[in-house]
């Protein structure tokens, strides 16, 4: 999975979004996110990470293996 | 929740156990580099808890993903409740949340 579509499914279900990814080992598997977005308020982690795989539609865990995954509010 | 057979039994282990880990592999030998993380932050707190192999278990390994909305294995239950998966069981423990969590809940360390 191309970062450009992480990005790009995330920012289509999160509206406003700030994605920052980086690409642990070059092989389109293993990717670590941040997630800023305005929406998180007031959810937990675990909510905030639902919110982030339901917007990459059944990718995780299945054609995307790994995604480390840090979610915040803007400050 | 649909009526997935396997939820009763899954209802069943995150009750019987105070700490429950849904893992590839064992706490002694994890098969998954995440899963061995999470299995190493519980040894280093030293709090009892139970492990499941998923890999030996296929209906387990999908209908958890099922029961908690969240498609990645490993899993962390405390007293029934969803936790976390790697990178949250992580983040929890190197700020201290996760200690305070069982403190919170009455886990003492072995």
């Amino acid at each position: 999975m191309l970062a450009e579509d992480i990005v790009k499914f995330i920012e289509e279900d999160l509206p406003g979004a700030k994605v920052t990814i980086e690409d642990l080992r070059g092989d389109g598997d293993h990717y670590a996110a941040h997630v800023v977005y305005e929406g998180f308020k007031g959810k937990s982690r675990v909510q905030q990470h639902q919110m982030v795989y339901k917007s990459l539609k059944g990718r995780m865990g299945g054609e995307l293996h790994a995604l480390a995954l840090q979610t915040s509010t803007p400050e | 929740m649909s009526d997935n057979p396997v939820f009763d039994r899954i209802k069943d282990y995150v009750n019987k156990d105070d700490i429950v880990l849904f893992m590839k592999g064992t706490p002694i030998f994890p098969q998954c580099g995440f899963s061995s993380v999470v299995g190493q932050v519980l040894q280093h707190m030293a709090v009892p808890f139970e492990s499941y192999n998923v890999l030996e278990d296929p209906e387990l390994r999908d209908g958890i993903k099922e029961f908690s909305d969240w498609p990645t294995i490993p899993q962390l239950y405390v007293k029934g409740e969803f936790v976390g998966g790697c990178d949250i069981i992580r983040e929890m423990f190197e700020n201290g949340e996760l200690q305070q969590m069982m403190t919170d809940k009455g886990i003492k360390a072995a």
